[in-house]
């Protein structure tokens, strides 16, 4: 029993992370109705931001993480202002390999920068052990949890209860009608790009504090790919039930039935959700296939 | 002294004509309409006047201010508000949250303040509540349904959610796309009955998209007709139904 609540907990943990990567999509997707294929690689540019900043010019980390975010948002607008909007209108298909395409250059550039070599980013997070009763839970991914979810909470609280976020809410909701009401439509589609690529900066920081960095880390963002169907391409809320359901799904299965099919088990109940509910739990229901 | 003026405007997209050098005004407390038959531009001529489209020759002037570049979401703090053809609402929001995004514009709290809740944001939220709550719903009849999801209405009141959010904008210029569009009888003399109301209560010029040619007959004060992306005649009621070419392309259908 007590190795089951660990893996239980273990694995909501890591639910944490994917929560706050899969964020990142469905900010980009619930704002301007955009799969963002570059999203991983926003998460990589903003590890490696981090990287620089402390251990090239050696400032303290939490220099490191401003200037993540701050590139980071600036990328994602910039991407916004440069790539998206003169696609507006175009085919989807069209707009979603745009963004593979940012990806990918995004990915040659940091190879072409920082090599391919494994980078060891310092500590971020304490390492010590968290006891909760006897169960004992690695530090690094109990901190991990914690400063994830607090993210995707305050992103969910602003978007309820500020002007901004309720704005940001009308024009995902109806670019024209929030244009009839005043609503500064480019401005709010760049500055969910931003907020979108800052949360994945700091997801990018933190997942590689925990592992390591190469400038293959934005592959492992399409990996919430199962968390995503599960909640619901647009829905916040759905990102960390998503999250945690998956995270702890594959802890099970990896203590359970072994380490193969650790990877297999969050697909069959993608798959079940898909046949179930085509547009993910929480999601509403007219969205687009790419 | 007309509120706005739109001045030899042409649109094309590619080589199709949408507007052909049309020029109409509406004098400031009016009720004006455009009709024509589909097709006619009209449509059009609303999204150059509200600033979607960019009109390739010809200005919009507002109160004597060319507006012809000016964006769209800069256009409702000068007072000019409008409703769409299709239901446009905030789905998913209440009726009272959808009619309080009207008023976006003239809040003057932060954006990033939590303008439901915290100090001064809480105070100019409260205000702003009050003032629809006695200005907007009650005129309105909306008070029944002030906390529905606009989603769950029907479509007479879903319309007339949106003729509240337009009036939350303050604006002195109302423009109406079809406001009683697929109503019943009923539905329809409540609207135009709301539309009277509203003019008198806020003051506020109306310009008119409708196809219902007996209340546009009963509401308006000045009548433009458009038929093929130009302007066929203008007038009012009596003028533009005694005029040949307008029964010929229009009206001449109708009876």
């Amino acid at each position: 029993m007590n190795l089951f609540i660990e893996y239980s907990l273990v694995g909501l943990a890591s639910g944490g992370m994917y929560a706050l990567i899969a964020l990142g999509f469905v900010l980009v997707f619930k704002g301007t109705g955009v799969f963002n294929f570059a999203q991983g690689e926003l998460m990589m540019v903003g590890a490696y931001v981090y990287l620089s900043v402390t251990q090239l010019l050696g400032a303290h980390w939490a220099f490191g993480l401003l200037a993540a975010v701050a590139v980071g948002f600036a990328l994602g607008a910039l991407i916004e202002r440069l790539v998206l909007r003169p696609l507006a209108g175009q085919p989807t298909l069209a707009i979603v390999m745009a963004t593979v395409g940012i990806g990918l250059i995004f990915k040659g550039a940091a190879g072409l920068l920082f090599g391919p070599d494994q980078r060891q980013l310092p500590e971020l997070l304490p390492r010590k052990p968290v006891f909760l009763g006897e169960i004992l839970i690695p530090g690094g991914v109990f901190w991990t949890f914690v400063v994830s979810l607090a993210i995707v909470l305050a992103c969910l609280a602003w978007f309820r209860f500020t002007r901004s976020g309720v704005a940001m809410r009308a024009a995902a909701s109806s670019q024209a009608n929030a244009f009839a009401v005043g609503i500064n439509v480019p401005a709010i589609s760049a500055a969910t790009w931003g907020l979108a690529a800052s949360t994945g900066a700091l997801a990018g920081v933190l997942l590689s504090a925990l592992n390591s960095l190469t400038p293959h880390l934005g592959d492992l963002a399409l990996a919430v790919l199962a968390v995503l169907i599960v909640g619901g391409l647009d829905s916040l809320g759905g990102v960390i039930v998503g999250g945690l359901v998956i995270g702890w799904l594959q802890a099970m299965t990896g203590a359970y039935l072994g380490g193969s099919w650790r990877e297999v088990m969050p697909y069959l109940v993608v798959l079940v959700v898909l046949l179930v509910r085509p547009h993910g739990l929480f999601g509403r229901k007219e969205i687009e296939r790419i | 002294m007309n509120l706005l003026e739109v001045d030899a405007v042409s649109l094309a997209f590619g080589g199709v004509k949408a507007l052909t050098d049309v020029s109409i005004s509406v004098a400031a407390g009016s009720v004006t309409a455009v009709i024509g038959p589909n097709g006619a531009g009209k449509t059009s001529l609303y999204n150059v006047i509200s600033g979607f489209y960019r009109p390739q020759q010809g200005r919009v002037r507002f109160d004597g201010a060319d507006i012809t570049a000016v964006k769209p979401n800069r256009r409702a703090g000068l007072g000019m508000a409008r409703t769409f053809q299709n239901i446009a609402l905030f789905r998913g929001l209440t009726v009272l949250e959808n009619i309080k995004l009207g008023a976006h514009h003239y809040l003057k709290t932060g954006l990033l303040a939590a303008a439901w809740y915290a100090g001064k944001a809480a105070r100019e939220e409260a205000e702003l509540r009050r003032d629809i709550e006695e200005r907007i719903v009650d005129l309105l009849h909306l008070a029944d349904w002030r906390d529905a999801p606009v989603s769950a209405l029907s479509y007479g009141l879903q319309k007339r959610v949106e003729l509240a959010r337009a009036l939350a904008m303050r604006p002195r210029l109302l423009m109406l796309d079809e406001p009683v569009a697929g109503m019943n009888r009923e539905e329809k003399e409540d609207m135009s009955r709301y539309i009277l109301d509203v003019r008198e209560e806020w003051d506020v010029t109306v310009l008119l998209i409708e196809h219902d040619i007996g209340m546009v007959m009963d509401l308006s004060d000045q009548i433009h007709v458009l038929n093929f992306g130009c302007r066929l005649a203008s007038g009012t009621p009596q003028q533009v139904a005694g005029d040949p070419a307008v029964v010929e392309a229009y009206l001449g259908e109708q009876r």
